[in-house]
C-alpha cells in the first residue's frame, strides 16, 4: 500500500491538472464565442456567392470554352484532398475525426486506381496523414503564427491551388473540415470545389431572370471562380476554428469532470490510510499496555 | 421615391441591408445607377467609391474586388473589401497603389503587363475619385 506521503504528492498533482484544464477549458469558451460570430458572419458572404455562381452556371451551357475551373478537365485521375486542420492538439477527437474521413477518402480512391495528392492546411492533419501517406502530400499550409484568420490567408491557399491547376497537376479538388454545428457536435465534411457543385438550384417560382452581364458571361465566371474557392475555403477555416474550440471545450470539460472524481477517490483512500494507521498505532499501544 | 432592398457582403460580415432609393456602383466597364426595378443585372466591380442613396442622405464606401448582383429581389454587392470612405486607410491604400506599380514592372510577357496596367490605372482612377469624395466633405 501507498505511503500518505505517496498518496499526498498524488492529489496534489491530479489537482495541478484540474486547474490547468478548468483554465484550458475557459479559454476555449472564450474563444469559441468570438470564432462562432465570426463563422457566423461570414455565412452570408459564401452563401450569396454561391447562389449568384449558381445562377451563372445555370444559365450557360457548358462548352469546351467554358473556363475550366467550372467545368472541370473533363477527367477525374488525379485527385487532390485539401485537409484542413487545427495547429494544435488537445481537442478531443477534432483532428482525428477529419483526418479519418480524409483517410476514407483516400482508401476509396486508391482502390478505384485513382491518383491522390494531398494539401495539407494546420499542422495536424500533417502530423497524422505523415505517418502513411508522405508521399502524397505536396505542400503543407500552417497557420501558426496567424493569431487571426482574415480572408487573405484563404486567398493565399486558393491561388495555390488555381496555380496547380492550371499547371494540370489534379481533375478534381476536395476540401476536409468539420462544419460547426454546436459545442458538443461537429460534423467532419467532404466537400468537391473543382469542379464546384451546386446544390440544386431552389425550384424558381415564375420565369426564371435573364440577366445582363458586364463584361460577357465568360469574363465575370473566369474572375468569380477563384474568389469563390478563396470563399469556399475561408468559410471551411473558419467553421474549422470555431469546431475546434468547441471540441477543446468540451474535451477539457470532461478532462476537469474526470480529474474531480479522480480526486475524490483518492481522497477516500487517504483518508482510509491515515485511519487504519492511527487504529493499528492504537492497538499497539493498548496490547503493549496489557502485556505488562 | 421607390425604393429597393440593398445588401453589401464582404468576406468578414454584412456591411449593409436595408432598403435604399439608388446605389451608384463602380463597375468593371463603367459606373452604373440602380434604382428600383432595374432588370437582371450582373457586373464586376472596379476599385472605387459606391454610393448609397437614401430617405437620409447618402453614403460613400470604398469598394475592391467583388461583384453585383441585380435581380427581382434586389441589389446584391459581394465585395471583398467595403469599407466607409472616412475610414478608408490611406497609407494602405498608398501601399496598394505601389504594389499595382511593381507588378507593372514585373509583368513576364504582355498579357499580364495588360492586365497589370489596367489594375493600375483603376487604383489610380480610384484614387482621384477618393481625393473628390474627400474634398466633397470639406
Amino acid at each position: 500500500m501507498a505511503s500518505l506521503k505517496e498518496l499526498r504528492n498524488r492529489i496534489a498533482s491530479v489537482k495541478a491538472t484540474q486547474k490547468i484544464t478548468k483554465a484550458m477549458q475557459m479559454v476555449a469558451a472564450a474563444k469559441l464565442r468570438r470564432a462562432q460570430m465570426a463563422a457566423e458572419a461570414a455565412r452570408p458572404y459564401a452563401e450569396r456567392m454561391e447562389k449568384v455562381l449558381g445562377n451563372i452556371a445555370g444559365s450557360i451551357t457548358p462548352s469546351p470554352e467554358s473556363p475550366r475551373l467550372m467545368v472541370g478537365t473533363g477527367k477525374s485521375d488525379v485527385h487532390l484532398l485539401l485537409v484542413c486542420t487545427a495547429e494544435r492538439g488537445l481537442c478531443g477527437a477534432f483532428n482525428s475525426s477529419i483526418v479519418r474521413l480524409a483517410r476514407e477518402h483516400i482508401v476509396r480512391l486508391q482502390a478505384e486506381g485513382k491518383t491522390v495528392k494531398i494539401l495539407c492546411v494546420g499542422r495536424k492533419g500533417f502530423d497524422q496523414l505523415r505517418r502513411q501517406y508522405e508521399k502524397q502530400i505536396i505542400e503543407v499550409v500552417d497557420f501558426k503564427s496567424v493569431r487571426s484568420l482574415a480572408y487573405e490567408h484563404a486567398t493565399q491557399v486558393a491561388n495555390k491551388i488555381v496555380a496547380r491547376f492550371e499547371a494540370g497537376e489534379f481533375d478534381v479538388a476536395t476540401l476536409f473540415y468539420s462544419r460547426f454545428k454546436s459545442v458538443i457536435s461537429q460534423i467532419p465534411t467532404a466537400r468537391q470545389i473543382i469542379p464546384p457543385v451546386f446544390l440544386a438550384q431552389e425550384k424558381s417560382t415564375g420565369p426564371s431572370a435573364i440577366y445582363e452581364y458586364e463584361p460577357e458571361e465568360e469574363d465575370i465566371l473566369t474572375e468569380l471562380l477563384p474568389r469563390n474557392l478563396a470563399t469556399q475555403i475561408f468559410r471551411a477555416l473558419l467553421e474549422n476554428a470555431a469546431s475546434e474550440q468547441g471540441a477543446r471545450m468540451s474535451a477539457m470539460d470532461n478532462a476537469t469532470r474526470n480529474a474531480g472524481d479522480m480526486i475524490k477517490k483518492q481522497t477516500i483512500t487517504y483518508n482510509r490510510t491515515r485511519q487504519a494507521m492511527i487504529t493499528k498505532e492504537l492497538i499497539e499501544i493498548i496490547s503493549g499496555a496489557e502485556a505488562l | 421615391m421607390a425604393t429597393f432592398s440593398f445588401e453589401l457582403v464582404s468576406p468578414s460580415r454584412l456591411v449593409f441591408s436595408g432598403e435604399v432609393e439608388q446605389v451608384d456602383v463602380p463597375g468593371a466597364e463603367g459606373d452604373f445607377g440602380v434604382l428600383a426595378g432595374h432588370a437582371p443585372f450582373v457586373a464586376t466591380l472596379r476599385p472605387g467609391v459606391l454610393t448609397i442613396r437614401d430617405a437620409g442622405g447618402a453614403q460613400r464606401l470604398f469598394v475592391r474586388d467583388g461583384f453585383a448582383e441585380v435581380s427581382a429581389k434586389g441589389l446584391t454587392i459581394l465585395a471583398e473589401t467595403a469599407v466607409p470612405v472616412e475610414n478608408l486607410d490611406r497609407d494602405a491604400f498608398a501601399t496598394a497603389i505601389k504594389d499595382a506599380e511593381a507588378a507593372v514592372a514585373s509583368a513576364k510577357d504582355d498579357a499580364a503587363r495588360w492586365k497589370a496596367i489596367e489594375a493600375l490605372d483603376q487604383m489610380k482612377a480610384a484614387a482621384v475619385q477618393l481625393a473628390d469624395a474627400g474634398a466633397a466633405k470639406h
